[in-house]
Formats: structure tokens, sequence, C-alpha cells
């Protein structure tokens, strides 16, 4: 330890990189800051994280294993509550539904990547308008625009059944008929997020090299082709990207779903997502060492999702 | 769609297809926005008329009034703007300083400390909010708008992206200062910040377009309609008054407006950030 103190660390080099030092004090190094300047800066975030998120994770780990009774307090339990989910019908349509609304809005990536290609293209004019009305629906308030939704998917006067009486197809009421429901709240989701992806993989198109696509067309490649075979790959650590964390956000359907459906939808049972029946089964119904079970299974099926995502990148991302 | 039109390459960019498509994919995307103002400004008759009303004759700018009159909008704005007040700047200066020690600063166990902040990141929030919850009425801060802000002023993201953006700074400049005897609270404010620019930026507009449409923890730490922020005070009232869709319309209209209109004006800024923090 006390040879690394004299030893003159490359300064200019990424701190990051340096092995941290373990048992030497600062004020011996010529180089470093002065002993408790370091805490100053750190230490307001490091309380804050340790004491609103840290602490609580662990006590949602303890909740998870008791029984909270009608005037409050818990009571030790054991793993009931998760036998108690494993039973628990509800939960698993709950699960089913999550996934059905993330593969929805994990189908829409694709048609990001089309769009930002689309309004990428050198020398559009209005692109700048064309960006406004695509990335609109990602920013505007989700129990905002969910309201409307509720009005277009209306089964009584809702413009989308009108349209489909056009063509002759009677329109079920989406949002509360069981099946009907999710989808309809997963396209929404869809239209909201196109907007994430089509800025990601907008900025991604941007750092391709146009002379990729000059030696294609000199060697008579279509454009499709070029799509496909320029485009995509060079794109491919960008979607991984936009998959990872579509996942994630999909995983924490709630907005969307509360406000689409409102309190007093009768499918709701049939429709919740995961992280609605924590809400309720928390704040609702007050049954917090049932919602803290629930809490954990979301943790540890979005930990897996997410941990085969990273071994299956692999087979399909290209990192040049 | 064209083959033609997926083309990034430069003939063909204007042409009429492209122009077309992107104009049709457009009004989809902003068709909702623009239904949204019609019924705000239609009767509760036009609403209900099949088939639909396209245009109300007479525009009912009555609705919007009665936004004011009948709905407590005014405190729930206040609230939105005061909770997305204190989270942004609590942020700017918590994750900067925080994020600046990280990259620049050695000290005992800045491995694990940082170790254990980013570890949050991983963790949906289903799993810290029941504790938070009991944290925040234990301080008796139900229904304020420091209860509803006080855990988004901390953030393990805005953490990670200032370090990454002070590990990008050069190193020779803060030497300089230092030579000069500036300390270490004068290197990092008056030198490193100003240079920190497009990340605090960055952090800024995720930070105003989190809190401004955050639904989940104000609904779980409000009861009151007055005190709720506009997201959770929009729901609420969807789940009451059902039969009002003009004024319910308007109010929507009303409580995206202010970060709609501001992030399109800042559109290059914005998508600028987004992407930026998304590279990180």
């Amino acid at each position: 330890m006390t040879l690394r103190t004299g030893s003159a660390v490359g300064e200019s080099r990424d701190p990051a990189d340096l092995p941290v030092p373990v048992a030497t004090t600062p004020q011996k190094k010529p180089k470093s800051f002065d002993g408790y300047w370091p805490w100053l800066f750190v230490l307001p975030t490091l309380l804050g994280v340790l004491g609103f998120y840290i602490w609580p994770i662990i006590q949602t780990g303890y909740l998870s294993f008791t029984e909270t009774g009608p005037f409050g307090g818990e009571e030790f339990v054991g793993i009931d509550n998760y036998q108690t989910m494993l039973a628990d019908g509800n939960v698993a349509q709950a699960l089913i539904n999550t996934l059905i609304y993330t593969v929805i809005v994990l189908a829409g990536i694709p048609i990001a990547l089309l769009m930002a290609n689309l309004v990428n293209q050198p020398g559009l004019r209005f692109a700048s308008f064309y960006r406004v009305l695509f990335f609109m629906p990602y920013i505007a308030m989700p129990t905002a625009v969910a309201l409307v939704w509720r009005m277009i998917y209306n089964g009584d006067f809702g413009i989308l059944n009108w349209m489909l009486s056009l063509v002759d197809i009677d329109g079920p009421y989406w949002t509360s008929t069981p099946g009907f429901a999710i989808v309809s709240v997963g396209v929404v989701g869809m239209w909201a997020s196109l907007g994430f992806g089509i800025i990601i993989l907008g900025a991604a198109l941007k750092n391709i090299s146009p002379e990729y696509y000059e030696a294609a067309q000199l060697d008579g490649a279509t454009k499709w082709k070029q799509f496909t075979s320029i485009t995509v790959p060079l794109v491919t650590p960008s979607l991984f990207f936009v998959t990872i964390i579509s996942v994630i956000n999909g995983f924490q359907l709630f907005d969307l779903l509360y406000a689409i459906m409102g309190q007093y939808n009768p499918a709701l049972v049939q429709s919740q997502s995961l992280v609605y029946i924590f809400y309720n089964q928390a704040f609702i119904q007050n049954d917090k060492g049932y919602a803290a079970a629930i809490g954990m299974v979301i943790l540890v099926t979005i930990g897996i999702v997410t941990f085969f995502q990273f071994r299956m990148q692999k087979k399909w991302v290209n990192y040049v | 769609m064209s083959k033609q039109s997926l083309s990034p390459a430069q003939q063909g960019a204007n042409s009429v297809r492209t122009h077309l498509v992107l104009g049709i994919i457009g009004f989809i995307m902003v068709f909702p926005f623009i239904w949204q103002l019609v019924i705000s400004l239609s009767t509760n008759d036009q609403v209900m008329s099949v088939p639909p009303t396209f245009w109300p004759g007479d525009l009912q700018w009555g609705n919007f009034v009665d936004v004011f009159t009948k709905l407590p909008f005014f405190d729930q704005f206040g609230v939105s703007v005061g909770i997305t007040v204190i989270r942004v700047i609590g942020q700017v200066v918590l994750c900067s300083m925080a994020g600046y020690a990280f990259a620049r600063m050695r000290f005992r166990g800045r491995g694990i400390f940082l170790g254990v902040i980013l570890s949050i990141l991983m963790v949906p929030p289903q799993v810290y909010l029941i504790p938070q919850f009991q944290i925040i009425q234990n301080l008796g801060l139900l229904n304020t708008i420091i209860g509803i802000a006080l855990p988004g002023i901390f953030s393990a993201f805005g953490v990670f992206l200032m370090r990454q953006i002070f590990l990008g700074l050069p190193i020779e400049l803060e030497e300089a200062a230092r030579l000069d005897g500036a300390n270490p609270v004068q290197i990092f404010y008056k030198i490193m910040l100003p240079l920190a620019t497009p990340g605090i930026s960055a952090l800024v507009i995720i930070t105003t377009l989190w809190s401004w449409n955050d639904l989940l923890w104000p609904l779980v730490v409000t009861t009151y309609a007055e005190k709720m922020p506009l997201s959770a005070g929009l729901a609420t009232l969807a789940g009451s008054i059902t039969t009002d869709y003009p004024v319910m319309m308007a109010a929507s209209v009303l409580a995206m407006a202010p970060v709609l209109i501001l992030f399109i004006v800042l559109q290059r800024r914005v998508v600028e950030g987004l992407a930026f923090s998304g590279s990180k």
C-alpha cells in the first residue's frame, strides 16, 4: 500500500480505471484531493440513496415474509405469501397480461426503426416537423393521453368503432372486454413509446458513415438490400438498448392501464398488470406483506428476462 | 411502404411518395391530440353523438373555464410545478456533486459506494415503494409537495450520467486550477460544472419529463384532490365524474400542454439530450 502511495499514478488516465486505493490516507498523495472533500460531495446522495432506496429494498424483502394485521403491524409468516401467490390465478393472469403488453410494445421497435430511417434521410425537407409529430406521444403525460384513447376506444360513441362500422365491423367494447382490454392498452403503449425508439435509433443512424451506402450503390445493391445489410446490422447495439429499456418499461405497465380502464371497469380483474396488482394489494387492500412478495417477484422476473437478453445478445448484436 | 423511401440515400429524399408516407404516419401519431382538442371544444352531446361530430360549430371555450372553476386544477398545477422544480434542482445539485466525486476524487470505499448507488438502477420501484411510503408517512409528509418530491431528488441514473460526463472532461484544467490554489469546491463549481452543461441539460430534460408525468408514487402519497399533482388528479377525475367528457379533455389538454410545448420549442435539445443519455 505504501508503495502505491509513492508511485506516480498517471493522473491524466481515466481515474475510474485505477484501482481504488484501500489503506492510503489521501493527504499523503501529492496529487489527490484533501481528506474530507470527497465526502462533502458524496455524502448527501449516499445517505439519501441508503435511506430512501437501499433500506426500503431490505425492508420489502423482510415484509414479503410477513402478514399485515388489520391495524398495521407485521407478523412473520415465512413463505406463506409466496405460496399464496403460486395459487393466485390473478397474479398468473397479471403476469400473462404484462407479457402481452410488453410484446406489443416490442413489436413497435421495427416500426420505430423504419420511421427513424425515413425521417433521417439526408436533405429531407420538414424533417424536424415530422420528428415533432413522431415524438409528441412519447413526451405527453400518459394519464392525459390515456383519457383521449378512452374516448377513441369508447364502445358506444368512440370514433374507432364508428370507423369500423363504415366497413361493416361491429367493434367491441375495447376497454371493458377481457382480452381486448390489455391489447387496446398495448396499442397505446406502442404508440407512446415509438418516439423513444425513433430518437435512440435516429442517433445511431446518423453515426453510420455514408461511404458504406456509396460503396453498396456502386456494387448495385438495392435500397432494401442496403437497409437490411448495412443499416440494420450497424444499429443492432441501439436496437439492443431499446429492447432492454422497452422490456423494463413494459413490466412497469401501470399509468396507461389505470387511466384507460378506470377503477370500476368490469374487465379490470382479468386485465391487471403486475404493477397494478401490486398497487392494489399494497395501497387499496392494504395487504403490504403480500404486495411486497409481488414486488420481489417483479424484481426477479425482470432480472431473469434481462439476464437472458444479455446472454442472447451475442447472437445478434454487432459491436464494431 | 416502398423500398425507395427506406433508403437514406440522397436522391428521392423529397419525393412525393416519401412525404405522403411520412404525412400519413405523422397524422396517425398526432391524431389523438387533435381529437383531444376537438372534444375539449365540443358539448357533451356532440361527444356522444354517432356518427362523431368532427367539428363542433360553436367552440365551447367555456370547457376550459370549467377546468379552473369546477376542478382543483390550479392547486394541482402548483403541485406539479413544485415537485418538478424541487426534483430537478435537487438532482442537478446532488447528482453532479456525487458524479464528480466518483469520477475525479479518490476516497476510501469509492468503488463500493458507487456500486451500491448504481445497484438500485436494476431494481423496479415496487421493491422500495411500500417502505418509502411508510417513511414519508412517519415524517408527516403525506399530502405535501416535499413528501411527493423527496425520494425523487436522489437518482442513481443521474449520478451515473454525471459521472460519465466528468470522466470525459480533460483533467489538465483541474490540475492548473489546483496549482493556483483553488480548493475542490471552487474547481468543481467554477471550472468543471460549466463544462458539464450538455450532461446537465440532459438530466434536466429527463427529470422534468419523469416528474411531470409520474403517476404511481403521487397516487400513493396523496389522498386529497387539491394536494395531488396533475397526473394523479386527472386519473382520479377519470374515476369519478366520467360523464363530463369535454371538461375532462380540456383538463388533460391543459395538464400536458406546458411540458409538451416547452419540449417542442426546445426540440433539438430534447432529442439530443435523450439520445445522449441513451448512448451512455
